[in-house]
């Protein structure tokens, strides 16, 4: 594991055009079930929340037209894909290459704060609690995605591979390096 | 003998990072007021902390736990009971502050090992010696306002292990004794285990001018491009008479890696990387680099060129008040 030091991918702004007119709630289902699968195999996650599981938390990928609004509700969590003002009480915003590297440990949370590549307002404590949260979780988005679809999950993990070495975002999560 | 490294780790997602990295020792603490580092969604609850030393044992390494509060009037069971649970998880040590908990510890667990805190501030070697002398501390952790030749000094006088921190955030005043952060938030690092807590802090973005806040008071602003700091108190912008400035200290983190022979030399056992509440790969990183550094003293080779600038707070680094002359 290495904490990545080149400079944070942008999602291609022409990539990003569909998610301006498509319609989202089928998105937000499928995240919805995703997250809810995380939460299930991965129960401290809630737990670290502590008094903050019931917050709403907008992911701002400042490259795509769209905001993530994350709400635990105590373990029955729900993620929604939304367009324009997204009320929540606390919002992280940056690429979102850098947000989904937080996820998966290529970078460090608050190196990227301090580089201001990643911007926190509003609640900070339950930013920090979700971000140490996740970080002890240790996630691999593109396996838990690739697990969810079935007979289809070996394509799905080659599908993410390629699309990890096309954009350079850290779409699964990084091998670790050998032990000392 | 070689140095020995002693790495951090908030969550056991860390711990396990941190072993894997090379670490020979970890430290962290439970989830509660009894350690230093009480953030949001941190720490180790004790079903946690019992298989993170099971997994730190399993590789060989050893797990220290933080029990550096003081603690409250009539509240001293959670901390009593926090030293009993650190025992029965395995701890190969806790490190205390508070005088009446060293006691309690060194009365009713006399067997466990016990550590002396950087926030019980002791920075001499008579007070390190009635430390040991009086309740058995086998290991002093010392404050981060000594130089080298002083910590020498310490080392020439006194049969105890020392232990300094190389790298990380650094804590200005004489540890255990600051109380900024409670004028501000009612809350701090001796009593709480926060210093300068999340729950008080916010950040405002307006033109690419970011202004950093505890308690309502903006304590940084930064403009367009400049690095962000955390709003800690002692490292502010405050006016005082005709200046204007970083008053006690400018928002840098402290690295002492160039500075490890000389340690060595100074007679340390131990060198002390700070961040329990960062990411499971700043540790592996930073764990890496400082094993791959004392390893190098140990066969004589020449110390790796350091690659950690972008990690650190304010992306700059000092090598803090080892080779410092006070404001
Ligand atoms: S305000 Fe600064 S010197 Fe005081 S406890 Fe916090 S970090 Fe240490």
């Amino acid at each position: 594991m290495s904490v990545a030091t080149q400079p944070i991918p942008i999602f291609p702004p022409t990539a990003a055009i569909p998610l301006r007119a498509m319609p989202l709630a089928p998105l937000s289902l499928a995240l919805t079930a995703a997250c809810r699968r995380i939460s299930r195999a991965h129960p401290g996650l809630i737990r670290r929340l502590g008094e903050h599981d019931h917050c709403a938390f907008a992911l701002d990928p400042t490259d795509l037209p769209v905001v993530l609004l994350l709400e635990p509700n105590g373990g029955v969590p729900r993620l929604r894909v939304m367009r324009g003002e997204v009320a929540s009480d606390a919002r992280i915003s940056g690429p979102l290459a850098a947000l989904i590297g937080l996820v998966h440990g290529a970078f460090d949370g608050d190196a990227l704060f301090f580089s201001r590549d990643l911007v926190i307002s509003g609640d900070t404590g339950a930013a920090l609690a979700l971000r140490n949260a996740v970080d002890d979780a240790e996630l691999d988005l593109a396996e838990e995605f690739s697990a969810m679809t079935g007979p289809l999950a070996a394509p799905m993990r080659r599908i993410f591979a390629m699309a990890e070495r096309r954009t350079g975002v850290a779409l699964t999560r990084p091998e670790e390096a050998g032990t000392w | 003998m070689v140095m020995e490294i002693v790495c951090p780790a908030g969550t056991p997602a860390a711990l396990r990072a941190a072993v894997k990295a090379g670490a020979h020792t970890v430290y962290c603490g439970f989830n509660d007021e009894t350690n230093a580092r009480n953030f949001p969604g941190l720490n180790f609850d004790r079903s946690e902390m019992r298989e993170g030393i099971r997994f730190a044992h399993a590789h060989g390494a050893k797990v220290l736990v933080a029990i550096n509060t003081f603690p409250s009037a009539g509240n001293e069971a959670l901390w009593h009971r926090a030293v009993a649970d650190a025992e029965a998880c395995g701890a190969d040590a806790i490190i205390l502050a508070d005088i009446g908990l060293l006691d309690y510890a060194a009365r009713h667990h006399p067997g466990q090992r016990r550590h002396l805190s950087v926030q019980a501030a002791a920075a001499n070697a008579d007070m390190i010696n009635f430390y040991a002398g009086t309740f058995g501390v086998k290991r002093v952790v010392l404050p981060r306002v000594l130089s080298v030749p002083e910590i020498a000094a310490i080392n020439a006088e006194t049969g105890v292990e020392t232990e300094v921190f190389v790298f990380g955030g650094l804590c200005v005043m004489a540890e255990g004794r600051c109380s900024l952060s409670s004028y501000v938030t009612g809350r701090s690092p001796n009593m709480n285990g926060v210093c300068s807590p999340a729950s008080h802090v916010d950040y405002h973005e307006e033109n690419g001018v970011l202004d950093a806040r505890l308690g309502g008071y903006t304590i940084h602003r930064t403009g367009n491009g400049e690095s962000a700091p955390y709003p800690t108190l002692c490292k502010g912008c405050f006016g005082a008479g005709e200046k204007a400035g970083h008053l006690f200290e400018d928002p840098v983190s402290l690295n002492a890696e160039k500075l490890i022979p000389q340690l060595h030399k100074a007679g340390v056992t131990a060198l002390k990387i700070e961040g329990r509440q960062r990411s499971r790969s700043y540790v592996a990183q930073v764990v890496r680099n400082f094993r791959a550094a004392v390893d190098a003293l140990e066969d004589g080779r020449p110390l790796p060129e350091g690659m950690l600038a972008g990690l650190s707070e304010g992306q700059a680094m000092t090598t803090g008040a080892y080779k410092k002359t006070w404001r």
